[in-house]
């Protein structure tokens, strides 16, 4: 009886640690699915955009691909942000250079993160930022307007069924988030 | 247990009428029972909740309840139904029998089972209070998508903290069922003898002990994005709130397997008996059972098809999604060979197996179509997608928890149930059923979406008829209220067969059972 008792314990135990491991398994989920995205190639970000050689890089003059840019603000977002051009003509394979102006009509200085987005998908990886507010995290000062540039090119490989991509961003306000870190920060510094 | 030391053998507690008896009770029996009433409570307060929609969508316009307490009551249905009803329904059911199945005296660990089942009214009454706080229940539906239940105000901790509570406790009750099946059969019962209700809630448990704890994570990640400055799912912080949908429904997928495995189980045992033939293709049941659960791992996706998928994803969700038709058919081909020139009679509980494998079965149909991730772009987020959920929940799951009631409640307490109401209760609740849910297929299919409190003109007559369905499905239930207390109160006394030529060990014990089952292990033959 006391051998079966105990053996019923281990296997309880077992099957709470098992519980345990799932738990921990969620939060593995969450690289998992970065891992698993990247080893089959199933997602396209910025950061993967197709590395170029450097005779792909002549500009293709004979092909004109419409580029749109668009923005929004997230819930609880304040700014007023617009694009200096909402449309260009761009050739693949060169550098264009445009802004975006951003002002804080509020009292407080703010910081603001933009997060961009590429339609159609396809389009995604073949679109290059050289350079982008969306890199950093923008600080406005109270009442400030600013204009951020954004440098981009497409890749002259970009599908030839493509003649239309739209830029997105979404600005989130995250002041408080930032503020918390920069207190972090200060107290880190002063230890 | 000094009981047991003192070696005198009670075939009854000792104050049975006193609360302590069911506060600090370890016996199956009673935690079977506190489980099943516990569930019938839940179904008739989520069942108020779905008849607080259907008032509201018994014509367009707003009319009775204001938007965002409409959108409230369908994300606490679905909780209350999910984890109030069918999940403590079926724990119910493998307390009650699965002792009484396999030769055990009881379960494997009663303490642990007192305390799984006392946590629920907890968690459900922390839920329920909910709808009192500043900023109303939760109200972003039950799957619980960032950032729109980021929004919800007060309530949030409170409903993050009670579905851990009920994750906890069926954890703990699936730990139970694991240890009793393997640790307690009776000698001579190896595992392919066991009865299938047996087999498909090992099978559960291990699927619970899975997925529940990756819920838990989810939420927790949840929490601690809207008061600890996480950013699992914040994109300004680097998160994606898709890759909730992914957690989520890495649980979600599993967990509807786990509200109808144990179902597949009850139909399995009833259709033998009234048939009076044994189960055709006993292995191939089981097997069909894992594979049934291990599939049900790897087709979460099929439910996030409009998030923006690679085409190759897409293309393997759909095709994995469409293989679980393969065992399913497998088990219906089953059922129906059994009954093939079987000498059937069509008392209660078999009337329930059967209507629910006819709706079950539709229910199946309509998911396969929704698996088909080119039209799913169309039915994403319809009412056709309500109405194949309640189809494959309502004549699937909760019929078949009916249908063991039924089959089993003699046994239970000792006193047939009177077969007419019986037989009404059957008619009533599937005239109704399918007049709630079967026009939800074609509003769904023309386009109307679903939690929203309003809706377009031309689905009106579809609406109104599901509102006077719901309404007649709800009052059929007290039907069955007042049919249990009856049989438990008076009737004819019961048989310890019971049934005519069923079936497995527990009809080997005099009805009603007695307190203690198997104190000594029966033969096996």
């Amino acid at each position: 009886m006391s051998d079966k008792t105990s053996k019923t314990t281990r296997g309880a135990t077992k099957l709470a640690l098992a519980a345990v491991f799932m738990f921990s398994f969620g939060y593995l989920l969450v690289p998992l699915y970065d891992v698993f995205c990247d080893l089959t190639g199933l997602r396209f970000t910025d950061e993967e955009a197709v590395a170029l050689s450097p005779q792909e890089l002549e500009e293709d003059t004979s092909r004109l691909v419409t580029i749109q840019f668009d923005v929004s603000m997230n819930q609880g977002m304040s700014w007023h942000v617009k694009p200096e051009m909402q449309v260009m003509e761009v050739h693949p394979g060169r550098v264009y250079t445009t802004f975006y102006s951003a002002s804080n009509r509020t009292v407080g200085e703010m910081v603001g993160q933009a997060v961009p987005s590429v339609a159609p998908i396809a389009a995604n990886k073949y679109l290059v930022k050289t350079e982008c507010f969306c890199f950093d995290n923008q600080t406005i000062a109270a009442g400030e307007t600013v204009n951020m540039p954004l440098s981009f090119m497409l890749n002259p490989r970009l599908p030839p069924n493509v003649n239309l991509v739209t830029l997105s961003y979404t600005f989130f306000d995250i002041t408080k988030n930032a503020s918390a870190e920069n207190q972090l920060d200060s107290v880190l510094a002063y230890k | 247990m000094s009981t047991v030391a003192a070696g005198d053998h009670h075939d009854h507690p000792e104050s049975p009428y006193s609360i302590k008896r069911w506060l600090f009770t370890t016996n199956h029996k009673d935690i079977g029972t506190l489980y099943l009433w516990f569930s019938f409570i839940m179904f008739l307060i989520g069942g108020v909740m779905a008849l607080v929609i259907r008032t509201e969508l018994f014509q367009p316009g707003l009319q009775f309840v204001d938007p965002q307490f409409f959108n409230s009551m369908t994300t606490m249905h679905a909780i209350m139904m999910i984890f109030g009803v069918v999940m403590p329904a079926f724990t119910g059911l493998a307390n009650w029998l699965i002792p009484m199945m396999i030769g055990a005296p009881d379960m494997a660990l009663p303490r642990m089972n007192n305390w799984s089942f006392w946590i629920l009214p907890f968690a459900f009454a922390m839920m329920l209070s909910t709808l009192f706080m500043d900023g109303g229940g939760p109200a972003g539906g039950w799957t619980l998508y960032p950032p729109l239940t980021l929004q919800t105000g007060d309530a949030l901790p409170f409903v993050i903290l009670s579905m851990h509570f009920m994750g906890l406790s069926s954890i703990m009750g699936a730990i139970n069922v694991v240890a009793t099946v393997l640790n307690m059969r009776a000698p001579g019962m190896t595992l392919m003898k066991m009865p299938l209700f047996v087999w498909t809630w090992l099978i559960t448990a291990y699927l619970l002990i899975a997925v529940m704890p990756v819920l838990a994570g989810g939420i927790t990640m949840l929490l601690t994005d809207k008061y600890f400055g996480t950013s699992f799912f914040n994109a300004a912080g680097g998160g994606d709130p898709v890759m909730f949908q992914h957690i989520f429904w890495f649980f979600g997928h599993p967990e509807v397997y786990i509200l109808i495995l144990p179902s597949f189980g009850v139909v399995s045992s009833i259709i033998p008996t009234f048939a009076r033939k044994p189960l055709f293709g006993y292995a191939s049941m089981v097997y069909a059972t894992g594979a049934i659960a291990f599939l049900s791992f790897i087709v979460w996706a099929h439910h996030m098809f409009t998030v923006g998928m690679p085409l190759a994803g897409e293309l393997f969700f759909m095709f994995a999604t469409m293989l679980i038709a393969v065992p399913t058919g497998v088990k219906v081909f089953n059922w129906i060979a059994t009954m093939w020139r079987g000498s059937m009679t069509f008392e209660t509980p078999m009337l329930f197996a059967l209507g629910f494998i006819v709706m079950f079965s539709i229910g199946g149909f309509s998911g396969l179509m929704l698996a088909l991730a080119p039209v799913d772009f169309q039915y994403h987020d319809t009412y056709f997608v309500v109405a194949h959920f309640h189809y494959v929940l309502v004549p699937g799951s909760i019929f078949a928890i009916i249908a063991a009631v039924y089959y089993w409640l003699p046994k239970w307490c000792g006193n047939m149930y009177s077969e007419g109401l019986g037989k009404t209760h059957f008619w009533l609740s599937t005239i109704f059923v399918n007049l709630t849910f079967f026009p939800m297929h074609f509003v769904g299919l023309a386009g109307m979406p679903r939690r929203i409190p309003d809706y377009a003109l031309q689905f009106s007559d579809y609406n109104m008829m599901a509102t006077i369905g719901a309404f007649g499905f709800g009052l059929s239930q007290l039907l069955f209220l007042v049919l249990v207390i009856k049989a438990i109160r008076s009737g004819n006394k019961a048989t310890s067969q019971v049934w005519e030529d069923a079936e497995g060990l527990e009809w080997t014990l005099p009805s009603p059972a007695p307190y203690h089952s198997f104190s000594t292990p029966p033969a096996i033959k």
